[in-house]
């Protein structure tokens, strides 16, 4: 081989480099543009007529007993001081928690005006509080870090914008927004594999996270015919007709099925 | 051309931390921790600063850090074979090798910056053996023994020729290893992988087979088949134990668990040990048994000999 074989060898890796120095300062400017494309909803909601809103509430319960929650060894990390069981599957007494409730059909063309106030994620005994948040399209998302040490946030979404960020202890809240409905979106830390959370993104303000006694409720419906979703991150989900009238105000219990 | 002594030592370590960075590499797959150092070419804003090796962190900037590592040792190794090697085929082969470490090196980027797209993860778990398969080339190539002695040569007149089989049983290694990749990176089911290990081993049985049957004489060759052998066995109870901890038990598992980290490194390794065997076989072959001459130059109304 003669020198220009050598020169050019060794010019393109370096080629290469430079373009990728490009791409990853485009993927930089990225989050920059994302909230303006994440606000569509600014436009005039749909009025509701507060006198004849209704509601719904509701038990979710799981048939059969719980499995046993599955051990979390924390121990590569001194900082991890958090509660050790996973909460893949969380019932106390039958009711089951973190179940995604919300109106996945019937409200028609309505838009709805999306909440100035942030949600919160608390990174917090390497874990994620809460486990199952929903927020709404646009919306804010505040995650902060509380614990001393560093985490890194990487939901893996199908149809919004991926990214992963880490945050050292300390730091101030990472301010995020999804544009896009969807439901059950991991998000990950790589630095604590079981650290585990999901982010549902609705449309809608008529949600709800199942608590420990596997209660929620879903208040100001204007009256109408809704399929009201109960999604489960292991179990999947499950959906019930519901007939509103005017200041109704129903019960609808759902259960799942142990698998 | 005179051995060099210092040289094929320096080879023979290149591929050494080669084989630990492949290990190293295998950590991070197997602990889901590729994305803990969100950024690439700096880690966490810097180029030279060592973070908290703590959680994920751990083996993504060890690996990264072994990385350097043997590409500033490919970059010697280069520049070394360059200036003492007389054989314009070897200088060539080890500016591959540095070709070959820089693309890896920017694969293994684009795939933290891309979130790990399986295509990309796969393309770095393949390169990743391919650059091996060409450390350990030159390693042999540099040895005292492919440097000073008179091969000894047999013609090979069987068909399939045994440079045939080698060749071939380099392929479905090659295969093996995309399956494999991709399934591990999450791109395709386990089954194209499971489907191809047996036709993987037995190309590679009747290789050895055929190599130790015919040319156990020649111990370039003897070596090799018998490694190819015992390796191939360990790789398929790896293989099978990997299945078990990873798709059978491993389905619901909260966290990365020891066994499924220790099986699926260790099935990535001898898988990377099981291809570099192989070429060095073929690359012995090569040496050893031609195929016969008449053979090399068809004439018309051939008759083919089967094996
Ligand atoms: C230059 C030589 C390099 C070699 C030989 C190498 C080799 C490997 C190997 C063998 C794996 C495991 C693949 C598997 O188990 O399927 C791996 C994974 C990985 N490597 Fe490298 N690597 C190199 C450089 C780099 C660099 C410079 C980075 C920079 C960030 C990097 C980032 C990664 C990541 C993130 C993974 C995990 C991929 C995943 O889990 O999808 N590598 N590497
Ligand atoms: C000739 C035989 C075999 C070879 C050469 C081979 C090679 C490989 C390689 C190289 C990988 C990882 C690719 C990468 O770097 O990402 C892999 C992954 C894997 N192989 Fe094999 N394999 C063989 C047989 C088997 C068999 C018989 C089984 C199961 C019954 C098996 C199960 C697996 C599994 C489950 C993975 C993925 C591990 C994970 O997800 O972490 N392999 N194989």
């Amino acid at each position: 081989m003669n020198k220009k074989t050598w020169v050019s060898l060794l010019t393109l890796p370096c080629l290469g480099l430079g373009l990728l120095a490009g791409c990853s300062k485009k993927e930089e400017a990225q989050p920059a543009a994302a909230p303006e494309a994440a606000a569509p909803a600014a436009a005039a909601a749909t009025p509701i007529d507060p006198a004849t809103v209704a509601s719904v509430t509701g038990t979710v319960k799981l048939d059969g007993a719980a499995p046993k929650a599955a051990k979390i060894d924390m121990s590569q990390d001194a900082a991890c001081k958090g509660a050790n069981s996973a909460e893949t599957i969380v019932a106390d007494g039958g009711n089951l928690a973190n179940v995604f409730v919300y109106v996945k059909d019937g409200l028609g063309t309505r838009t709805f005006d999306v909440p100035t106030t942030a949600v919160t994620i608390d990174q917090q005994g390497c874990k994620y509080h809460p486990h199952v948040l929903g927020v709404m399209t646009g919306q804010n998302i505040s995650i902060k870090n509380d614990d001393q040490t560093t985490h890194n946030i990487h939901p893996t979404p199908q149809s919004n914008r991926e990214w992963n960020e880490s945050q050292p202890p300390n730091a101030t809240p990472i301010q995020k927004t999804f544009a896009r409905e969807e439901i059950m979106l991991p998000v990950k830390c790589n630095q604590h594999p079981w650290m585990r959370m999901y982010i549902n993104v609705v449309k809608s303000p008529f949600y709800s996270v199942t608590g420990p006694d596997g209660k929620y409720e879903l208040k100001g419906l204007p009256p109408g015919t809704y399929t009201i979703a109960f999604v489960q991150e292991k179990l999947g989900e499950q959906t019930q007709q519901v007939t509103l009238a005017a200041k109704d105000s129903k019960t609808v219990d759902q259960s799942f099925k142990q698998q | 051309m005179p051995y060099n002594r210092a040289h094929h030592r320096f080879a023979i370590f290149t591929a050494g931390a080669t084989f630990c960075l492949l290990i190293a590499g295998a950590l991070v797959t197997s602990n889901d921790a590729g994305l803990s150092v969100p950024d690439w070419p700096t880690s966490f804003g810097s180029l030279y600063k060592i973070p908290h090796m703590i959680g994920g962190v751990r083996f993504e900037h060890t690996h990264r850090m072994i990385a350097e590592f043997v590409g500033v040792l490919t970059v010697v190794l280069a520049i070394w074979t360059w200036r003492v090697d007389k054989r314009r085929w070897i200088k060539a082969l080890a500016v591959g090798a540095l070709g070959t470490v820089v693309a890896q090196g920017v694969l293994g980027g684009l795939t933290v910056l891309f979130y790990l797209p399986p295509l990309i993860s796969s393309a770095h778990a393949a390169l990743a053996q391919t650059f091996f398969c060409i450390a350990v080339a030159i390693a042999v190539f540099t040895g005292r023994r492919w440097v000073e002695e008179v091969p000894e040569v047999e013609l090979d007149s069987r068909r399939p020729s045994l440079i045939t089989l080698t060749l071939l049983s380099i392929l479905v290694l090659y295969v093996q290893l995309i399956l494999g990749a991709m399934f591990r990176h999450h791109g395709m089911s386990w089954w194209p992988h499971v489907v191809n290990a047996p036709v993987a081993a037995l190309v590679l049985t009747w290789t050895a087979v055929r190599a130790l049957a015919v040319y156990a004489r020649i111990e370039a060759v003897r070596r090799p088949a018998i490694l190819l052998l015992g390796l191939l066995i360990t790789q398929l109870c790896l293989g099978f134990v990997a299945f078990l901890t990873r798709v059978a038990w491993g389905r619901d598992a909260v966290q990365p668990e020891l066994p499924m980290v220790i099986s699926t490194v260790a099935h990535v390794a001898v898988g990377a040990l099981l291809l570099a065997t192989a070429v060095v076989l073929a690359i012995q072959v090569w040496r050893h048994v031609p195929v016969a001459f008449a053979e090399r130059v068809p004439e018309g109304g051939r008759r083919v000999v089967a094996a």
